[in-house]
C-alpha cells in the first residue's frame, strides 16, 4: 500500500495546497515522488516522532493538512500522548500514517511489529482509524477521508501487490465490506489478513462449509450496525487480526455481539502471547500466531462443531 | 497594561487559588511579570479569533491561572469566568484548555508545547504571514527529550518567528532542578542547539519588554528569564509553609500547598497594587 499511499497523496496534493507531508526520516524510495513534486511541502523532521506530531498539530491549527509518516509503532505508539493531547484534544485534521501492519516488518523483529497500534488508538474516540485491506482500498480510503476535519490514523501494509478478491477498492467509513457470501459461518478480517480470511473461506468451501467474509477497514466511526446486521444471520463467527486481542477487532465484535444480544459464538484469532524474541517472515508469523489461512479454517471448523 | 498588570495577575492568582483551595501558586506568581509584558506590550492579538494574531502557548500549563488572569485583564474572557476556576464542568481547570477563548493550545503535559509552537511558526512562514509564536516553557520541562526534538527542528528550519521564554526558576516537583536533573549551562545548551539566546531578569518589566521587543536574529529565540518561584509573596519565595510547619522549608512547597486564611491575608497584603 506504500505506492498507493504516495500516488494518492500526490494526486490529492495537486488539488489541495494545504497538504504537507512529514516523515520521521523513513520512507526512503517511497516518498520521493511527493518530495520531488512538492519540495516545499515535504519535511523530513528527523528521527523525532513526538516532535513530528507536535509540529503537525501546529500546522493543522493554522489550516494545513499534515500527513505524518513513519513505521507504525513509531508513528502511533512513541508519540501516543502527543496524538492524544494534540490532534485529538484539539480536533485537528492531522493524518498519521503508520507503515507496516501486523508483522509486515517480518525479519526486522518485534520492535517493528504493529500489533498494538489499532488497539491503542481505538482508546481515542476522536481519532478515525482507517485500515485498508489492500492497495486499491487504501487509495479509495485515503481519498474518502482526505477532507475530514477530525484526525485520522492510517494503518497501511507494505505490500502493493496483494489484493482482496471482490473488494474492488470499496471503502466507506463506519461500514464493512462483504467480499464473499456464505451461510454457515462469518469470517471477519482486518487489514492484509482479510486476504487470508478469503483464502480460508475458499478452503472451507472445499469442505462443504459456506463461509461469508467481511472486511473491517476502520473504526471511529465503528461499523457496529453492519456487524450486528451481519452476525444476526450467523451462529458462528471468526475474527482475524494481526493485533493483540485486547481492544482490537475481536474485542470490538464481541462487544457488538454482547450489546445486541446476538446468538453468535465468536472465536477471536489475534496475538495473545508476549513477544518471545523471535522474528520471521510474515507468513511464518501468521502461522506462529494462528492467523494464517489454515488456522482460520481450522478454527472455523472447530467452532462450527462446538456450536452444533 | 503596565507594570501594575503583573500585580493584578498576582492578586487574581491569590484570590482564585484561595477560593478554589488549590496549589500551583508559586508557578503562577513566577510568570506574572512575563505574562504582563507579553499581553501588555508584545503580543499582537486584535482578537482571539483573528487568524493573523500572534500565538502564545503556555507549555508549562500548570501556571494556567496566571494565564486566565491575563486573559481576563485583556478582556478576552469575562472577569466573572475566573470565579469558575476549578469549579465543576468549568473550562478553567488548573491547566488551560483551547476551548477557552484566548487559549491557543491545551497544555498540561510538559514537553509538548514547543513542538506545537514550532509547527505553528512553520505554518506562518509557509503562509507568508508575519505572525509570531511565543511559547512559555519551564526549566524542568527541559528534562523532556521531546523539548529538544523541537529545539533541533526549530533551529534546523531557522524559525526566527518563534520565541521560547524559559521560566528559569530552578525549581521542579521534587526540589531544585540542580538536585533532580542537573540543568546547568542552560544558555550554552540552547546556543549549542543553534538558538539565539538572551538572558533577562524575569521580573524586570522594562528589561523583559526591551528583550522581547528586540529579538533580531535569523535563528529561533530563547529568552532565559531568571525568575523566583512564588515571586511577590515573601514567605513563598523563601519556601516557608507558615501553617503546615511540619514541612521542610523549600520553595517547591508552594507548588502544592493551598493557602490557609492567614497565609492568604499576608500574601494579599504583600501584593498591593502598584500605584
Amino acid at each position: 500500500m506504500r505506492q498507493a499511499f504516495v500516488r494518492t497523496l500526490c494526486d490529492l496534493a495537486e488539488a489541495d495546497d494545504r497538504i504537507v507531508l512529514l516523515t520521521g526520516d523513513l520512507g526512503y524510495m517511497v516518498m520521493e515522488p511527493f518530495r520531488d513534486r512538492f519540495p516545499k511541502r515535504f519535511f523530513n523532521v528527523g528521527v523525532a516522532e513526538q516532535n513530528m506530531i507536535g509540529v503537525a498539530t501546529g500546522l493543522a491549527d493554522s489550516g494545513f493538512r499534515p500527513y505524518a509518516y513513519s513505521i507504525a509503532p513509531f508513528a502511533a505508539l512513541r508519540p501516543f500522548e502527543f496524538i492524544r493531547n494534540g490532534p485529538v484534544l484539539h480536533n485537528l485534521p492531522v493524518r498519521i500514517v503508520g507503515m507496516g501492519m501486523g508483522f509486515d516488518y517480518s525479519h526486522a523483529g518485534p520492535t517493528h511489529y504493529a500489533i498494538e497500534d489499532i488497539a491503542a488508538l481505538r482508546t481515542l474516540p476522536g481519532l478515525s482509524i482507517v485500515i485498508p485491506a489492500d492497495g486499491c482500498q487504501a487509495a479509495t480510503a485515503i481519498r474518502a477521508t482526505a477532507d475530514l476535519q477530525r484526525p485520522v490514523y492510517y494503518s497501511l501494509g507494505k505490500d502493493d501487490r496483494q489484493t482482496v478478491p471482490h473488494l474492488n477498492g470499496r471503502f466507506e467509513q463506519g461500514k464493512i465490506q462483504i467480499v464473499r457470501a456464505g451461510t454457515d459461518i462469518a469470517l471477519i478480517g482486518m487489514g492484509s489478513l482479510s486476504a487470508e480470511a478469503v483464502a480460508a473461506a475458499e478452503h472451507l468451501s472445499e469442505l462443504g462449509i459456506g463461509a461469508a467474509v467481511a472486511v473491517v477497514s476502520g473504526f471511529s466511526p465503528d461499523p457496529a450496525q453492519d456487524i450486528a446486521e451481519m452476525l444476526s444471520r450467523f451462529r458462528c463467527a471468526v475474527t482475524v487480526e494481526a493485533q493483540v486481542s485486547s481492544g482490537g477487532l475481536g474485542a470490538f465484535v464481541s462487544s457488538v455481539i454482547a450489546t445486541e444480544g446476538l446468538s453468535c459464538r465468536l472465536r477471536i484469532l489475534a496475538v495473545t502471547e508476549s513477544p518471545d524474541g523471535t522474528s520471521g517472515s510474515q507468513p511464518e508469523r501468521w502461522r506462529k500466531y494462528g492467523l494464517d489461512r489454515e488456522s482460520i479454517a481450522k478454527s472455523a471448523c472447530a467452532l462450527i462443531e462446538a456450536a452444533r | 497594561m503596565n507594570n501594575a498588570t503583573a500585580q493584578r495577575i498576582r492578586r487574581i492568582v491569590l484570590r482564585e487559588s484561595k477560593r478554589a483551595n488549590v496549589g500551583h501558586i508559586g508557578s503562577c506568581l513566577c510568570v506574572a511579570d512575563i505574562l504582563a509584558v507579553l499581553y501588555g506590550e508584545v503580543l499582537r492579538i486584535s482578537s482571539p479569533e483573528d487568524p493573523e494574531r500572534d500565538r502564545i502557548i503556555l507549555s508549562k500549563g500548570h501556571a494556567g491561572l496566571a494565564l486566565f488572569a491575563a486573559l481576563a485583564i485583556k478582556g478576552f474572557i469575562p472577569e466573572s469566568a475566573l470565579e469558575t476556576f476549578c469549579g465543576d464542568n468549568s473550562l478553567l481547570g488548573v491547566h488551560p484548555d483551547a476551548a477557552l477563548p484566548g487559549v491557543d493550545f491545551s497544555t498540561g503535559s510538559l514537553g509538548q508545547g514547543l513542538s506545537i509552537a514550532a509547527g505553528s511558526a512553520l505554518a506562518a512562514r509557509l503562509q507568508g504571514s508575519d505572525r509570531r509564536v511565543f511559547c512559555l516553557i519551564s526549566d524542568a520541562e527541559c528534562n523532556e527529550g521531546s523539548t529538544w526534538e523541537a529545539v533541533m527542528f526549530a533551529a534546523h528550519h531557522g524559525l526566527a518567528n518563534l520565541t521560547a521564554i524559559l521560566d528559569w526558576n530552578g525549581q521542579q516537583a521534587f526540589g531544585t532542578t540542580h538536585d533532580v536533573l542537573d540543568s546547568s549551562n542552560m544558555p550554552e545548551r540552547w546556543r549549542a542547539f543553534g538558538w539565539h539566546v538572551r538572558e533577562v531578569d524575569g521580573h524586570d518589566y522594562a528589561a523583559l519588554f526591551q528583550t522581547l521587543s528586540d529579538l533580531d536574529s535569523l535563528k529561533p529565540h530563547v529568552v532565559l528569564a531568571r525568575t523566583v518561584f512564588g515571586k511577590g509573596v515573601s514567605f513563598m519565595e523563601q519556601g516557608v509553609p507558615l501553617t503546615q510547619t511540619h514541612l521542610p522549608v523549600q520553595p517547591i512547597n508552594w507548588h502544592y500547598l493551598p493557602m490557609s486564611d492567614t497565609e492568604y491575608q499576608i500574601a494579599v497584603a504583600e501584593t498591593e497594587p502598584v500605584s
